[in-house]
């Protein structure tokens, strides 16, 4: 028991306090470190996005192209606030899409209605489809995260489910007919720049305090507790701020393609942002986020194949999963041919990380 | 006709439909109880029971009981394959890894049905039969043959799992896998054992599932499955009688609202979905482990 305690005390203490010898000076020197980190991060954005405007211009991304790009900066906004609750925090959520539902209908809702300039009512549409999703998300988390592992992910289910049924049965929400002629305010840059807003505030969140506690009771909920850190207060936090970008994301998706229809919310979207999450490594943001794109990619080259292409893609999704299971990466895979003299991989060397029952 | 004969009706309807959902929710549990994986192949598993049993009778005109033979041989082997090739790899990986590879799975089996065959429903040739009538109920012969085959099924499973060698292994290896084997009993042979008897009740699930609502589709085990699943869980997960119970209940609730509710209130079966699941949450929270699931004190 007080091994456990210590493990999480020394998770919640900067590890970096304990050599403090002129604190001053350290704080400088963090300053400066995290500045340089600031400016490398904003530069390589800034990089890609120019790349990515030029790109546009000169017509190599033609609209298709973006349209692609769009959506998997959609994705990613899902994804990464996904991973906050599944990856940190260790819960099996697989109603995810119920709450991008929520934001994408009040956002687009409140944008027909409001008839305000876009400057306006765009930001207010979007932040107002977060919020009633994170409300959404608390009265959900409040009862469901009483319950563990599977049976949260099958609670959640529930739960989108029944969000779906409700859209397509509620006359604002036009039913199964779905909403159309919404407002086309999402374009490339609005997606990219919130895109990377939500990214940036998540590694905030995730590397403050509060991140730390959110690891902490995924790694051991008892311990935790024991510490005084109000397990309940986290998990709802979190479940709360999940449920906010996937809202937001949800916002975006509304402005994008203008048509909503509750069958694009369904439990096969939840799985398939969870599938993201897990192939990016459980508690990675960023390997959250190359996944996003990857996936997003691989489900375009597929599509010369046609009919074949869900094949392939399941197929590739059980290699890869089998691969990762077996401790298979690239690295390791090159230095065996590279060698020659066949070296004994890291065989069955799992994430210590493991998903909690 | 009268709210009583409507309620008998519709009760009858939900033992029918139940008795499928528990047949496919027995695999689930016992997959389960053991591997601790939600095998989410398991709903087109039995989906590819219905197409082996629709391809036997169409074009080598077979009649249904050898098709279902067929169908129940052919998806044993089917289970006990996937097991072997997917899910074994990763058993002693991350559970939500598993998962994943489970959704890959079910995946595969869709699309590779859907290129098979296209995505468009055909219609399953299931055989004349003619109605009883007591009273004004009515009810068809293949309904009563369909409910006392699972229920036999459903007794025959009980008895091995709670009278054979092997059921007693399996017993064990689900209370604690890792001391069962230290005790001699072979895991995988168990795993396996419970992924073929799985399999073969959710063969002889699709095929009364197709006779049922005569016609099938490439993502006609997708529901099913899932509320298959919801049945394990509401009865508590791991456990054998709990899935039965649970997917009597559902079969009961589900029928119900669609065919008795919706007589004091039209939209009811729009919303006999919502219900079913606020059902399954209610339950839940009152009884976090289902509805036989025993609460499990959780220790340092």
């Amino acid at each position: 028991m007080k091994k456990l305690v210590n493990q999480v005390n020394s998770k919640l203490i900067n590890p970096a306090k304990e050599k403090v010898v002129d604190p001053i000076n350290l704080r400088i020197k963090k300053q400066n470190k995290s500045m340089q980190r600031f400016i490398y991060a904003s530069l390589t954005i800034g990089f890609v996005y120019i790349l990515l405007i030029l790109g546009m211009l000169t017509g190599l991304i033609d609209s298709y192209l973006s349209g692609i790009i769009v959506s998997i900066m959609i994705n990613i906004i899902m994804a990464v606030s996904l991973a906050l609750v599944t990856g940190y925090l260790g819960e099996l959520v697989l109603g995810h899409a119920g709450f991008m539902a929520v934001g994408a209908y009040t956002a687009a809702i409140l944008t027909m209605q409001l008839n305000l300039p876009m400057i306006i009512e765009f930001p207010i549409a979007i932040i107002c489809g977060g919020l009633l999703s994170s409300l959404v998300g608390i009265i959900i988390g409040i009862p469901a995260l009483r319950l563990r592992g599977d049976y949260l992910g099958i609670i959640t289910l529930g739960f989108g489910e029944i969000i779906r049924i409700i859209l397509n049965n509620l006359d604002i929400t036009n039913g199964a007919r779905g909403l159309s002629g919404i407002p086309h305010y999402s374009n490339f840059s609005v997606t990219f720049f919130v895109t990377i807003i939500v990214i940036v505030i998540l590694y905030k969140l995730i590397s403050s305090k509060t991140g730390r506690a959110i690891v902490a009771i995924r790694d051991n909920e008892i311990a935790t507790d024991c510490i005084g850190i109000s397990t309940f207060f986290y998990k709802t936090l979190a479940f709360s701020c999940a449920a906010f970008f996937a809202g937001v994301a949800g916002g975006l998706y509304a402005h994008y393609h203008t048509v909503l229809n509750p069958v694009s919310f369904g439990f096969m979207q939840s799985i398939e942002v969870l599938i993201i999450v897990v192939l990016g490594g459980m508690g990675n943001l960023f390997g959250t986020i190359i996944a996003a794109v990857i996936l997003g990619i691989l489900n375009e080259l597929l599509r010369s194949f046609s009919e074949y292409r869900m094949i392939m893609y399941s197929l590739i999704l059980i290699i890869m999963m089998i691969c990762k299971a077996k401790g298979i990466t690239l690295a390791i895979i090159k230095s065996k041919f590279a060698n020659r003299s066949p070296k004994k991989s890291k065989g069955g060397k799992s994430d210590a990380r493991s998903f909690k029952n | 006709m009268d709210y009583m004969t409507l309620f008998i009706q519709q009760v009858i309807n939900g033992l029918h439909i139940g008795s499928i959902y528990a047949l496919i929710a027995l695999g689930y549990t016992m997959v389960y109880g053991i591997v601790k994986l939600i095998n989410f192949a398991h709903g087109d598993i039995m989906m590819v029971g219905a197409y082996t049993a629709f391809i036997f009778m169409t074009t080598y005109n077979q009649n249904i009981i050898v098709a279902l033979i067929i169908a129940v041989l052919f998806c044993s082997i089917l289970g006990f394959t996937i097991e072997k090739v997917a899910y074994k790899p990763l058993r002693k990986a991350p559970r939500m890894w598993a998962l994943i590879t489970a959704i890959g799975v079910s995946f595969f089996l869709e699309s590779t049905v859907m290129v098979l065959f296209g995505a468009n429903p055909k219609p399953f040739p299931a055989p004349q039969s003619s109605l009883i009538k007591i009273g004004n109920l009515q009810f068809s012969q293949l309904m009563i043959i369909s409910l006392v085959l699972s229920v036999i099924l459903m007794l025959s499973l009980e008895r091995f799992i709670q009278t054979t060698r092997l059921g007693k292994a399996m017993r064990a290896s689900s209370e604690d896998a890792e001391a069962a084997a230290l005790m001699g009993i072979s895991v995988n042979k168990t795993i396996s054992t419970a992924f073929i008897i799985g399999s073969a009740l959710a063969a002889i699930g699709g095929v009364l599932f197709a006779v049922a609502y005569p016609q099938i589709k490439p993502m006609m085990g997708v529901m099913p499955g899932l509320k298959a699943f919801i049945a394990a869980v509401l009865g508590g997960i791991g456990i054998i009688p709990g899935a039965v119970l649970g997917g009597f209940l559902l079969g009961l609730i589900e029928s119900l609202t669609k065919g008795f509710l919706s007589a004091f209130w039209p939209d009811a079966t729009l919303w006999a979905d919502a219900i079913l699941f606020s059902i399954l949450i209610l339950v839940l929270l009152i009884k976090p482990s289902g509805i036989l699931g025993k609460n499990i004190r959780e220790k340092v």
